[in-house]
């Protein structure tokens, strides 16, 4: 039972300054990207065979994708804990994890050398089934589609109040439509992240001999699937938060609180199965070298450490500004866990050296301006956000 | 060598023309050594074990005809065949080939030379190797060369056709040489662009080597048969590699160590001339191995002197003596690489920009932050709309 | 208070609980021996015979049609410093400590009898084709160089410098060995250091020699069981990790990850059974809340 009215768009003026300068930032990276696939990736970016793979897969694709299990998160807290209390939390989550799957997907076709013959992965009789890679595109072109089409509703409802006749039709005709598939989208919804998420995992588990010993575990899948979870809450926190500030609403502090206790499980789960594995395979020692990688993976079980620690007691979570900076220390653990992944923790040799160039940190940050104008831009025209509280909630 | 006695009016063998000019068997000898290590391979003549079995197929065979032509040339081909280190070597390849005509040599002048000239195109109708020095004019109907007030035009073309096969010597003769230079006033090229109908055998060089000649004319003389050319007629014996691959310098240059200036150190210690516009590696020529004069390391590049490419028109009076040129069959140098080696940069700028970037969201997340825990303490006081 | 403390802490350890029993089980699994196709061919590199004239490098650029690496070189001389886009074959020096102690090392593609690369590709662009070679095909590349980050000997190059970018590495000359030559490098090597045949042959050859010159070799063939067995084979007088060939344990490199999938997926019933639990749950609670939900939906 909601306590909220029913998702509006916000409404107001479209490209206010900061949409532009986050538009316009976006543009260069549109900009930039054209340039990259004319000059090819060695002229582009700081990648090389020692590190083939660099910030736009740990970030954009492995980092970005966590932090947009949003939706992923959400859904899992109302449609199978059945906690109808979070439900206006769900279209504003979509609409992040819709932009930031988008977003990862372009990455990759960014990223990789030959994406002309991309059409070619629906072809089964090609599929290397043991290949993980594969698994995770798979997914994630998948789970993408079923985002937008979760969030279909949403345009559908917008459609139906339109001034054009022909638009009103469709909305009309689909709207039943997309809400009686909505129980098999989001089970989809929920299935396909909890595959790939785990399976980007995985991926490293492949580069065994040259991953250090600290991150190299068979659990690296279940790592990665409770820290993203962990990390969708956090992001819905964060996004939450933010949009109420800037738009001049009331924050929705009961249930962020709520969500501030969702992470308690899944944080101690990590921090247990982490110190364990680390025991089991004799590398607490290794942890306590205080060499590069005991000093990373040391920062990185603080800062769970810490996000747990801010959100353990029930005035903590209802703190809007501890639970903002909770969450922002959650996202950082999740981020960093993956990029000592995928970066730190990958050993080609300690000849070989990497860090992004220029285009490649100005690409990133360009199409994550991109993701935030989206959300800004989608929320004001479209039903997404619910209205304002009418009264404190009764519990 | 037969020493029976013969008809006068048989023609002689070389063997026998030898004998009777008393040339000596040593110098033969030398000479058919000297033959098979100018061509060691590609040249049926020279495929042979030893010396003196090339001796006894030169020495069966008929002294071929030859008629040597001038036209505009410097005779630096002529004088190289004949400026041997050895006085009777010169006598020797002379009565090696029955040279009929050939105006630098000859003892007659003027119409006798012209009968003679004659005398032997007919009486040696279909079997004369005809040999061509220097390029022929072709602007204005070929008036800037003539040879008894006819234009070398037709003198070529009423030549060569009773000859049985057409030797150009030189880079003049084989594609225009110097007089094709640009631009050319006179139109000059070589023996190939007019002759179309018989057998040529191009010899470039500036000079060409004389035993490219002498073991193409020989090969003729005994087997009838020329040697195997490459697309530019040029016999593959001698013609098939370029400098750079047999250069006695070739390990310097491998090893990285070049001559920079004219009589500096490395120049002095012999170390290879790339960087003084060497165009060995360009230039197809047999003259890393086979020397000049018969004395070892005479040769531009044994005397310290950068390849012109003598023997290629691309090369040739075309590239600049001094410019370098690209190396065609690029092959690793004497040094290795070591088991690991340091690659890939981090960039300083990237790192700042990334510092930068990663600094200011982190402050902001952390400013806003702290005024969300402001707000919250005055939570039921709405707030004014901010866009 | 929103959730329960006890049903949310319940969920999820069981949750928990599931994963890491099936992850630990597939921890446990045998890594099965990988079996070498019995046509399988390779090289043998004996570094104490190589003297490092390089011609098999020359020789390898030339039979695969690659551009010399003149990069460092101002265009003189094919002068790459490891294997890359220019360079399917590199010949490398190794100087000890003591004087006069060096040795050669020839890298290319180790035809591993269970590849990591093979393992990773996501088309199956890179394969074990005839007699065992693993070759490339374009064509069914896209370019995510999964291949590069899977290869424990850090074969697998990218054409970086090009706008469309191939993957780069020896193929055992595939192309000659179908018209009945052997691979380039082995027909233009002067002494023998680098030779082509079976790998039963090979391997056995290099046990022999070993036997017969104790004191010549490390007692080790590499390749035999490294990294689960590779086709090209490895004899030296130095540590092998010396000249930058890897320590690596028997077990192939994919073994791991296809036990794990196996133990998790189990072909693709998983996640088909996890489809159906999370729509049946999803159906029970639409039903607990009356319909609540679908009544706020209503315009």
């Amino acid at each position: 039972m909601s306590a909220y009215s029913q998702p509006r768009p916000v409404g107001g003026k479209i490209f206010t300054l900061p949409v532009t300068l986050l538009a316009a930032f976006a543009g260069l990276a549109g900009a930039l990207i054209v340039w990259r696939f004319l000059v090819g990736l060695g002229a582009s970016t700081a990648l090389n065979d020692g590190y083939p793979w660099g910030l736009w897969i740990a970030f954009d694709v492995v980092t970005g994708t966590a932090l947009s299990c949003g939706g992923y998160a959400v859904a899992l807290l109302v449609y199978i804990l059945n906690r109808g209390k979070y439900h206006p939390l769900i279209r504003p989550a979509l609409v992040t994890s819709a932009f930031g799957y988008s977003i990862a997907g372009l990455s990759v076709v960014i990223d990789v050398g030959r994406p002309w013959l991309a059409y070619k992965l629906p072809f089964f009789w090609h599929w290397n089934v043991h290949s993980v890679l594969l698994e995770v595109a798979l997914c994630i072109m998948t789970y993408t589609i079923v985002l937008w089409l979760e969030l279909s509703p949403a345009f559908l409802e917008r459609a139906r109040t339109s001034s054009n006749a022909m638009i009103r039709r469709v909305g009309q005709k689909w709207l039943p439509v997309a809400r009686k598939s909505l129980l098999w989208l989001s089970a989809l919804g929920m299935l396909l992240p909890t595959m790939h998420q785990s399976a980007l995992g995985s991926l490293l588990l492949l580069s065994g001999p040259r991953l250090n010993p600290l991150w190299n575990t068979t659990l690296l899948p279940l790592l990665f699937l409770l820290s993203c979870i962990a990390m969708g809450y956090g992001a819905v926190v964060l996004e939450g938060t933010l949009s109420a500030r800037f738009l001049g609403r009331k924050p929705e502090t009961d249930m962020l609180a709520g969500l501030g206790f969702a992470m308690i499980p899944l944080l101690g789960a990590y921090l247990v199965l982490r110190l364990i594995d680390l025991a089991v395979r004799g590398q607490i020692g290794a942890l306590f070298g205080f060499d590069l990688y005991s000093v990373m993976s040391l920062i990185e079980l603080a800062l769970f450490a810490a996000a747990l620690a801010m959100v353990a007691t029930d005035a903590q979570r209802r703190n809007l500004g501890n639970l903002f900076r909770a969450a922002i220390l959650m996202v950082l653990a999740g981020a960093l866990y993956r990029f000592d992944t995928f970066l730190v923790a990958f050993q080609p040799g300690e000849h070989w050296a990497y860090f992004p160039s220029v285009t490649e940190i100005l690409v990133t940050t360009g199409l994550v301006a991109g993701e935030l104008a989206g959300y800004i831009i989608l929320i004001k025209i479209f039903p997404i956000l619910a209205g304002e509280p009418q009264a404190a909630p009764a519990r | 060598m037969p020493t029976k006695a013969r008809s006068i009016f048989e023609p002689e063998t070389i063997g026998e023309h030898l004998v009777r000019c008393g040339v000596s068997r040593r110098g033969f000898l030398e000479f058919c050594a000297a033959l098979m290590v100018a061509a060691p391979f590609g040249l049926a003549l020279t495929n042979k074990a030893r010396a003196s079995e090339v001796a006894r197929e030169v020495a069966k065979a008929r002294r071929p005809s030859v008629i040597w032509l001038h036209f505009q040339d410097c005779t630096g081909c002529t004088e190289t065949l004949l400026r041997t280190s050895k006085p009777d070597l010169a006598e020797l390849i002379l009565n090696l080939i029955s040279l009929d005509y050939h105006e630098t040599v000859m003892a007659a002048a003027g119409k006798q030379a012209e009968d003679a000239l004659h005398t032997a195109m007919q009486e040696n109708a279909g079997k004369y190797v005809l040999v061509v020095e220097g390029a022929i004019p072709r602007k204005e109907n070929g008036i800037y060369m003539k040879l008894a007030g006819k234009p070398a035009l037709q003198v070529l073309d009423e030549t060569a056709k009773g000859a049985a096969a057409i030797i150009a010597i030189g880079s003049c003769a084989s594609w225009g040489g110097i007089p094709s230079a640009d631009p050319n006033p006179t139109g000059a090229v070589g023996v190939d662009a007019i002759i179309k109908d018989k057998p040529i055998v191009n010899i470039p060089g500036c000079p060409a080597n004389p035993y490219n000649l002498l073991g193409t004319v020989l090969q003729y003389a005994t087997a009838g048969t020329l040697p195997e050319l490459d697309e530019l007629k040029r016999p593959k014996f001698a013609y098939d590699r370029v400098i750079h691959d047999h250069c006695p310098r070739r390990a310097h240059f491998d090893a990285g160590r070049f001559a920079r200036a004219f009589g500096d150190e490395g120049h002095r210690h012999g170390w290879c001339l790339y960087h003084l516009g060497c165009k060995g590696p360009v230039t197809h020529a047999p003259c890393s191995t086979r020397h000049f004069n018969e004395i070892p390391d005479v040769w531009p590049i044994g005397i310290g002197a950068p390849c012109v490419g003598c023997t290629e028109q691309s090369v040739a009076f075309r590239v600049p003596i001094f410019q370098t040129v690209p190396i065609r069959q690029v092959v690793p140098p004497d040094t290795y690489a070591p088991i690991f080696t340091k690659e890939g940069n981090v960039s300083a700028v990237a790192t700042g920009v990334a510092g930068l970037i990663g600094g200011a969201l982190i402050g902001a997340g952390f400013m806003a932050s702290r005024k969300l825990g402001a707000a919250d303490e005055s939570e039921s006081e709405p707030k004014p709309g901010k866009e | 208070m929103g959730i329960s403390r006890r049903s949310a802490l319940k969920a999820m350890a069981a949750a928990t609980a599931t994963t890491v029993a099936t992850t630990v089980g597939a921890r446990e699994t045998q890594a099965a021996a990988v079996a070498a196709p019995p046509d399988a061919v390779g090289m043998l590199y004996d570094s104490t015979r190589c003297i490092g004239c390089k011609a098999c490098m020359s020789a390898c650029n030339e039979a695969n049609e690659l551009t010399p690496d003149t990069a460092l070189s101002g265009g003189l001389w094919h002068m790459p410093l490891d294997l890359n886009e220019h360079t399917k074959n590199i010949i490398k020096l190794y100087q000890g400590p003591k004087a006069g102690e060096h040795a050669f090392v020839k890298r290319q593609c180790m035809h591993c009898l269970d590849p990591a690369c093979v393992g990773a590709c996501m088309l199956g662009s890179l394969q074990k084709r005839e007699f065992g070679i693993v070759t490339y095909k374009p064509e069914l590349c896209i370019g995510c160089r999964y291949c590069e980050m899977a290869c424990p000997f850090n074969v697998p190059k990218l054409e970086w410098s090009k706008a469309l970018p191939k993957i780069v590495k020896c193929e055992l000359c595939s192309h000659r060995i179908a018209k009945g030559k052997g691979p380039a490098c082995c027909e233009v090597c002067p002494v023998g250091a680098v030779i082509y045949g079976k790998r039963v042959d090979l391997l056995a050859e290099a046990h022999r020699r070993i036997a017969e010159h104790p004191d010549r070799y490390i007692q080790k063939v590499y390749g035999e069981h490294e990294a689960g067995g590779t086709q090209v084979l490895y004899l030296a007088h130095v540590d092998f990790e010396k000249l930058g060939l890897p320590v690596l344990g028997d077990e192939s490199v994919p073994s791991r990850v296809r036990n794990l999938q196996g133990t998790i997926y189990k072909g693709f019933m998983a996640p088909v059974a996890l489809y159906g639990l999370l729509a049946a749950v999803m159906f029970r609670n639409r039903k607990k809340s009356g319909g609540a939900e679908a009544e706020e939906d209503k315009p």
